[in-house]
């Protein structure tokens, strides 16, 4: 399976190696290198890149490459899949994933890569088992072990593993009991340059952050069940129980954690909740094009629209964008050519508009092109499908919860075509 | 490059970790002495005593590890450390250890005894992780150190250090492949493992040693699929891969008869299924049935269907991984009519990381070829965005390709339309390429398709154009003589366009198809003649080409012009061009000189050219398993297992049939979600396709809703009213379901009595005559229950018996090698083999036709024993020998201990005993003995237990239900367990007609064994086996009480189930040791463990004024100090 890990920054150095079998020499990283310079954007490296006696699977997150170096057939999925739990995992520990961050942690970071993987195959990734084993660094602990000399690792050894719960840690104990539930739906949708949708569909998940004592055993049921269609789970969903009555029924893992992701049936009609009124053109032979916007609140059920980010990838002939916005501010990367405006919040009584000239490089001709706009938008307390939680209850212990589910949506990829 | 990065990154690491001495790579540094004192302190530091200190050090050296640094000179000092008992710098030498032993053969060797040492510790973990180092570490002369490690650790009570056993089986292997057939025998006795956490790795170390071996997992195929489910993600993603392996050469292809009738038409066979509901099963089934009727039918083997069933589910993964390992069975196994539940999924993942899309629609790519109709609903899940990576925008732009067909062409094309105005070029040029396939593919859009390149043909953008013109080249060369019209179009644009290769490609195809544009070939030529000076070199070439053709075809019209051009190219600057015109000039222009060549010049120029085929790169990707490696790359990678071909017929179904009873793990689920799967499993689990009736769902409900108020302590259900009501219906349900089956079964079994006995358990008083008469049965002819697995429903209500029979299978075979064995072998055997022989040796004593009454015995708890030993007296008919270890059990009173107090109980006392009688119907299960006292005024009804949660490996066999507790009635009743020799409890429900209630059964350490007979010489070979670290000794003050022989046996007994060993018996064996004297006795007690047969010898021997020394040998450690300290509490009290 994996054989060695390669962490490689974006300048293209290898800052940490970790090897499960016998070691790999880092000179097989620069098939990768070659790879990368082959390819224009960094997210056009191929995942999968084959070497004379290694293969060489990559992830890209957050600007660095995490790239496993394997020796015979495995599924590729299986490896990109681990990377990125152990991306997920570095972020759970440290807050952020960046090269300074795993600088400064490098000797938990080989902690967790040890434990993660036993000759390259999976032994712990579930992240309850692994703060049991190793834990997380904070700034008191660090102060304290510096002073104390006291360590990371766990005192006693975790038993998690071996209980009949494998995703939570045992003894867990709040003085405050609480569960919140986050349901966020993203909108996918691209709208054509017309303003008609060619395709919309949501997307949501249910977030999860449930600090509870004890062995809590919850159920978690719905308005509207019918409405999911497509659904994947924590590992910790009882499957049986939704299959016959459409009810999450689960022992939760401690902390945050994904709980469900779903997808909402195709069937039902996505309410798109904003409009874009657009006018970019560019004229043959002049040095000046065009540029106007409009903004407008669509189908969002008396919600505000907020936090709406518009971004655009301007052709690039266009020099420099002179653009006045009537609401929030806009930036123009005259060397990206990406154009980004941040509304803020849609007043339907006064809508946000984008106006102005963009001047072209002297002598190229017309772009043949009209860019994309991205919009990025939120809207608090609604959950575009209508999905509705009925109720959530615990067994198993004694105690009230404090329960609390929070609804939002947000754009997911949502382009508008022009 | 490397150099200057390794740099850089000493830079960075260094001045973030903090060790700026350090920072210097020995290779660069190049001064070896200077590189002694650098370490210097770093040795110094972990010389020193303080833990912090070595902490730090050992800190620092992982971060050089991790840089990629040279810290093997380090060895010596850090290898000390390996035995620290500081947590943390134990591990971080492990990991030091790991990554250096292979260049510092000899010093890690001084490391081996603390890891051997280590694998005997009592803790689990402690265990696993000294396994774990070991066999990480690459030392070639360990080899039998290790595979000894492995073996011992394979039949280690604990599932986690089995599984890190099951890991270093592959590390093993890797280092010695020698090794190879002792290792296939662990895997053999790892894959027999019931338990989840194991399965996983095992099949990983399966897949890795012995993938050929298939016929291992024939007997584990049922266990592991109804494992699954339970499994590690991780874990999953191999068995699935493994299994549909398996599964393609053991099952028949149900798309055998659909491949025949279909021939190539998969087109229509798609068009048509469409509107068939993908997930009706049966109704598939019937409509497959119908089309096969003139051929063999073909009925899916149930294993089979097993697969299909218990994979599905984890469709719904949140790992890709698994997802797309169930996709690919199912894209290989599954029905045609089944296959189109992985669509969704699929697209799902499609939301996740640009990697995993990456790899998703690769697959997507290449089941579209061969199974279009699943992914037409999901088109626009396909449509691509401005923001995807050009890579994943040119795999979406194939998916739509291969999805399109005559009904969804039109919006696929208008898609592309806006494609081909994006930025990425590279992108535009593949869009070009997937519109030229649509338009091979689809006559009706053709002529759209070729119009539409025709006009990209005026794109500023070269690449564009260039691409244009090839695929229009392509589409053109397939019927020429239709489109002429755009030959001629495409001659008018060659005054406008400006792109050599563009209007090279369009002088070709002028020429090419000259016959069919007749007029206006030698105007091009004319025009082009006139330009060529200005032209580029590739359009010039063309032009002599043109001239060339037009010069054969119509050399009364272009003559002259042909000769104008070619003595213009004669001239030219280009040596390319003047090659050309004076090799086409003796080619075509005959002179007296001209070879005969130029009687072929027409056949050499005007030849027909095959059009190129325009087809996807996908195409037969899909004889690679999908998900993998291989599939990916098109090329076979190393290690890579061929999918095999379906057989043509199936092998003997019966090889996975024999054994699975035994492996079907009836008793072993023990925590609240597996014992939720194992309803999940047991139970048919769609309702749709099986015709699972309500009640059993109910009941279902009941479980999970039992286990959400399970861990409420004490007896009484804390759980809301409605939650309470819902579980008692649904026991309610689930007892007439059984009674059902009871019923089903009974009849059954009068009609099979002959042919294949199948016998309830309550009704097992079966004589020996027809015991015998079973074996006869059972070795005459191979099992083959057909009807018994063939419907789930049946499995699930028989599993019970054939638990118990093949429990009774096993013995009997056991029984039988015992004999044999106990005939050719002399009776002193070393330790090892031992065990085993040993508890064979114990199953003699349980004998088949021996069962505990199923009839409630009324007798009270103090004269069960008496009783019981009648019945145990009556049933045995062996030889006294044998027998007499047993007989020596201790008779005094057998503790009882309270399971449900007469209060909580609402007038229900319940109290349990261990009995210490072997129980019959599993060797290695604890007898326990309840006693139900009803104080209550009202009648108890149907006592029974429910809900049993148990630690992992431990079993539990349940007392037969008691229909009626009259008021004021006492009733006893008898139990096993299987506590796996640890005293953790086992959980479960007792319930009555009206409540049930929390119990839990926990044995003290005493009960886990059960008396053999030793002779005082055997006791002390014994005893010389269990040294060190199986020894443990305590010093005590006898009780005043008990200081008579009398007490202390008595009392040792009582704490624990075992046997004295007669002293003095056989003093003339052992001249050597010296009787001790007379007043100061040794009291030697002899036992072993009931789930693993270890032994347990205890010795107590007096001394003056009530001191004594306790001695307990014993293998399992934990067990041995648990007893330690009981003895010694029943002895001094």
């Amino acid at each position: 399976m994996i054989h060695s890990l390669f962490l490689v920054n974006a300048s293209g150095d290898i800052f940490l190696e970790k090897h499960w079998k016998s070691v790999v020499s880092r000179s097989v990283c620069d098939y990768f290198f070659e790879a990368q310079e082959r390819a224009t954007e960094p997210e056009n490296v191929p995942p999968v890149i084959p070497t004379p006696h290694h293969y060489l699977i990559s992830v890209l997150r957050h600007r660095i490459f995490f790239v496993a170096v394997i020796q015979s057939e495995v599924p590729p999925l299986f490896v990109i899949e681990f990377l990125h739990r152990v991306v997920d995992t570095f972020q759970d520990y440290f807050g952020v994933c960046t090269e300074a961050a795993i600088k400064d942690n490098v000797v938990v970071v080989y902690e967790l890569l040890e434990e993660m993987l036993d000759n390259g195959f999976p032994l712990a990734t579930e992240s309850n088992i692994l703060k049991e084993l190793i834990k997380p660094p904070t700034i008191l602990r660090t102060m304290v072990n510096t002073i104390t000399g006291s360590t990371n690792v766990g005192e006693q050894l975790p038993t998690g593993q071996l209980s009949v719960v494998p995703w939570r840690r045992t003894g867990v104990k709040y003085t405050n009991n609480e569960a919140y539930f986050d349901v966020v739906e993203e909108i996918d949708a691209i709208i054509d340059k017309s303003g008609s949708t060619i395709t919309a569909e949501i997307q949501g998940v249910i977030d999860a952050c449930v600090k509870l004592t004890g062995m809590p055993d919850l159920t978690l049921s719905f308005m509207n069940p019918r409405l999911l269609d497509d659904v994947s789970f924590h590992p910790c969903v009882r499957f049986k129980r939704w299959e016959a009555e459409r009810i999450l029924s689960f022992i939760p893992p401690d902390g945050n954690f994904r709980l469900l992701s779903y997808h909402v049936s195709s069937q039902n009609l996505v309410a798109i909740p904003v409009y874009v009124k657009h006018n970019i053109t560019f004229r043959e032979g002049s040095s000046q094009g065009r540029f106007d916007l409009t903004l407008g609140p669509k189908q969002t059920m008396g919600k505000a629209v907020e936090a709406v980010l518009v971004s655009s990838q301007l052709p690039r002939g266009v020099l420099n964008a002179n653009l006045n916005a009537s609401q929030g501010t806009y930036t123009f990367d005259p060397v990206t050519k990406m154009l980004s405006w941040d509304v803020g919040k849609i007043n339907p009584q006064k809508l946000p508009s984008l106006k102005g000239t963009m001047s072209l490089q002297a002598g190229a001709s017309k772009p043949d092109e009209n860019p994309t706009i991205n919009i990025q938008l939120k809207i608090q307390q609604m959950a575009i499908s209508g999905l509705k939680v009925n109720r959530l209850d615990m067994y198993g212990e004694k105690y009230k919860p404090f329960k609390g589910i929070k609804y939002m949506t947000k754009a997911g990829k949502f382009q508008v075509r022009t | 490059m490397s150099a200057s990065s390794a740099f850089n990154d000493e830079k960075g690491g260094s001045s973030s970790v903090g060790e700026p001495e350090y920072g210097h790579d020995p290779a660069s540094g190049g001064i070896f002495s200077s590189d002694y004192k650098r370490h210097d302190d770093l040795k110094e530091m972990l010389d020193s005593n303080k833990d912090s200190l070595k902490l730090e050090a050992m800190k620092r050296i992982v971060a050089m590890v991790a840089r990629g640094k040279n810290a093997s000179d380090l060895f010596p000092a850090v290898v000390k450390n390996v035995a620290c008992k500081n947590i943390e710098v134990k591990k971080l030498v492990y990991v030091y250890l790991v990554r250096y032993a292979e260049e510092q053969q000899d010093l890690a060797l001084l490391s081996i005894s603390t890891f051997q040492r280590g694998l005997k510790d009592p803790n689990q973990l402690i265990r696993a992780s000294a396994l774990r180092v070991l066999s990480s570490i690459r030392v070639t002369i360990i080899v039998p150190i290790m595979m000894l490690a492995i073996k011992e650790a394979a039949s280690d009570m604990s599932p986690y250090v089995r599984k890190t056993a099951a890991h270093a089986i592959p590390k093993l292997y890797s280092l010695d492949p020698e090794q190879k057939d002792q290792l296939i025998e662990v895997i053999e006795k790892l894959l027999a493992d019931k338990t989840t956490l194991v399965a996983g790795s095992v099949v990983m170390a399966f897949e890795e040693v012995c993938p050929e071996r298939i016929d291992l997992i024939h007997k584990n195929y049922r266990k592991l699929c109804n494992l699954l489910i339970d499994v590690e993600e991780w874990g999953q993603v191999v068995i699935i891969n493994m299994l549909t392996r398996y599964a393609r050469t053991q099952f028949l292809n149900p798309n055998i008869n659909e491949s025949l009738l279909e021939e190539g038409g998969e087109k229509t066979f798609y068009g048509s299924e469409e509107d068939e509901d993908e997930d009706d099963e049966d109704k598939d089934k019937k409509a497959e049935v119908a089309t096969m009727a003139k051929r063999k039918p073909y009925v899916m083997d149930p294993d089979h269907r097993l697969l299909l069933r218990n994979t599905k589910p984890l469709l719904q993964s949140r790992n890709a991984a698994v997802v797309m390992a169930v996709a690919q069975l199912y894209f290989h196994l599954a029905p045609k009519a089944e296959v189109g539940v992985i669509a969704k999924a699929l697209v799902r993942l499609l939301r996740s990381h640009s990697e995993v899309q990456y790899v998703v629609l690769q697959n997507v790519a290449t089941m579209t070829i061969k199974r279009r109709g699943m992914f037409e609903p999901y088109l626009k899940s396909f449509y691509i965005r401005s923001t995807d990576p050009t890579q994943i925008k040119v795999l979406k732009l194939e998916v739509l390709t291969n999805l399109a067909n005559e009904t969804n062409i039109s919006t696929i094309l208008r898609e592309f339309q806006t494609y081909i105005k994006s930025m990425d070029k590279d992108f535009v040029a593949a869009t070009i390429q997937a519109i030229g396939r649509c338009a091979t593919n689809i006559g009706e859009v053709r002529d759209t398709c070729l119009n539409g390149l025709v006009q990209l043909l005026s794109n500023r953008d070269e690449l564009v154009v260039a691409e244009s013109v090839v695929v229009i080249k392509k589409l053109l060369q397939m019927q020429p003589e239709k489109h002429s019209d755009i030959i001629k179009h495409m001659a008018k644009l060659i005054d406008n366009i400006q792109v050599p290769m563009a209007r090279a490609s369009i002088l070709w195809l002028i020429g090419e198809y000259c016959e069919h544009v007749p007029k206006i070939s030698p105007d091009v030529l004319r025009k082009m003649a006139k330009s060529f000076t200005n032209e580029e070199d590739i359009v010039k070439l063309q032009i002599i080409n043109l001239a060339a053709k037009l010069y054969l075809t119509n050399s009364k019209q272009t003559k002259l012009l042909t000769q104008y051009v070619l003595n213009l190219a004669k001239y030219d600057q280009n040596y390319d061009i003047r090659d050309r015109a004076r090799f086409i000039r003796q080619l075509i222009v005959p002179t007296e000189k001209s070879g005969a060549l130029s009687k072929y010049a027409k056949k050499l120029f005007l030849a027909l050219k095959p059009a190129p085929v325009l087809e996807s790169p996908f195409k037969d990707r899909d004889h690679f398993q999908l998900g993998s490696l291989s599939h990916l790359l098109n090329a076979k990678a190393g290690g890579y297992q061929e999918l095999p071909d379906w057989p043509e017929a199936a092998p003997d179904p019966s090889v996975r049939n024999v054994e699975v009873k035994e492996s079907v793990p009836e008793w072993t689920k023990c925590s609240s979600r597996e014992k939720r799967k194992e309803k999940k499993v047991e139970k048919p689990f769609y309702s749709d396709s099986e015709g699972e009736s309500g009640p059993t769902e109910s009941a279902d409900s009941e479980s999970d809703s039992a286990n959400g108020s399970e861990s409420v302590s004490g007896s009484e259900v804390s759980g809301s009213g409605s939650e309470s009501e819902e579980s008692e219906e649904g026991s309610e349900s689930e007892e007439e379901e059984e009674e059902e089956d009871e019923e089903k079964d009974k009849k059954k079994k009068k009609k099979e009595l002959k042919k294949k006995p199948v016998q309830e358990s309550e009704s097992e008083q079966s004589s020996e005559e027809e015991e015998e008469e079973r074996k006869h049965e059972r070795k005459s002819k191979p099992r083959k229950s057909d009807s018994e697995t063939e419907s789930g429903d049946e499995e699930e209500s028989e599993s019970e018996s054939s638990q118990s029979e093949s429990d009774e299978s096993e013995s009997e075979a056991e029984v039988k090698k015992k004999k044999k064995a106990a005939q050719s072998k002399p009776p002193a055997k070393p330790v090892k083999t031992d065990g085993k022989k040993e508890k064979k040796e114990m199953s003699l004593l349980d004998l088949d036709d021996f069962e505990p009454a199923p009839s409630p015995q009324v007798t009270p708890v103090n004269s069960f024993l008496s009783s019981s030993l009648v019945t145990d007296l009556e049933g045995l008919s062996l030889s006294d020998s044998v027998l007499s270890p047993a007989t020596i059990a201790p008779s005094s009173a057998l503790k009882s201990y309270e399971l449900l107090h007469r209060i909580t109980g609402e007038g229900l006392s319940v109290e349990y005993c261990f009995s210490r009688q072997p129980f019959s119907p599993d060797a290695n299960m604890v007898a326990v003995q309840i006693q139900f006292t009803n104080n209550a005024t009202s009648d108890t009804k149907n006592l029974h237990m429910e809900d049993v949660k148990l630690q992992s490996g431990m079993r539990v066999k349940e007392f037969p239900e008691i229909e009626l507790l009259p008021a004021g009635e006492t009733t006893t009743a008898v139990m096993g367990i299987d506590f796996c020799d640890s005293t953790q409890a086992a959980n479960f429900q007792l319930c009555t007609h009206t409540r049930k209630f929390f119990v839990s059964i926990q044995p003290p350490v005493g009960e886990l064994m059960r008396p053999i007979f030793l002779t005082e010489n055997e006791f002390k070979k014994e005893q010389g086996q269990l040294m060190g670290m199986n020894e443990i000794t305590e010093r005590l003050t006898l009780d005043v009480k008990c200081r008579n022989e009398h007490t202390i046996v008595q009392r040792v007994t009582t704490a624990a189930n075992l046997s004295r060993v007669p002293c003095g018996s056989d003093k003339e064996c052992s001249p050597p040791v010296p009787p001790p004297p007379p007043d100061h006795p040794v009291h030697r007690f002899a036992g072993r463990t009931v789930t693993s047969s270890s032994l347990v010898l205890v010795t107590v021997a007096t001394k003056e004024e009530g001191a004594a020394q306790l001695t307990v040998n014993c293998e399992k450690m934990v067990i041995g100090t648990m007893l330690v300290k009981d003895i010694l509490q029943a002895l001094t009290q």
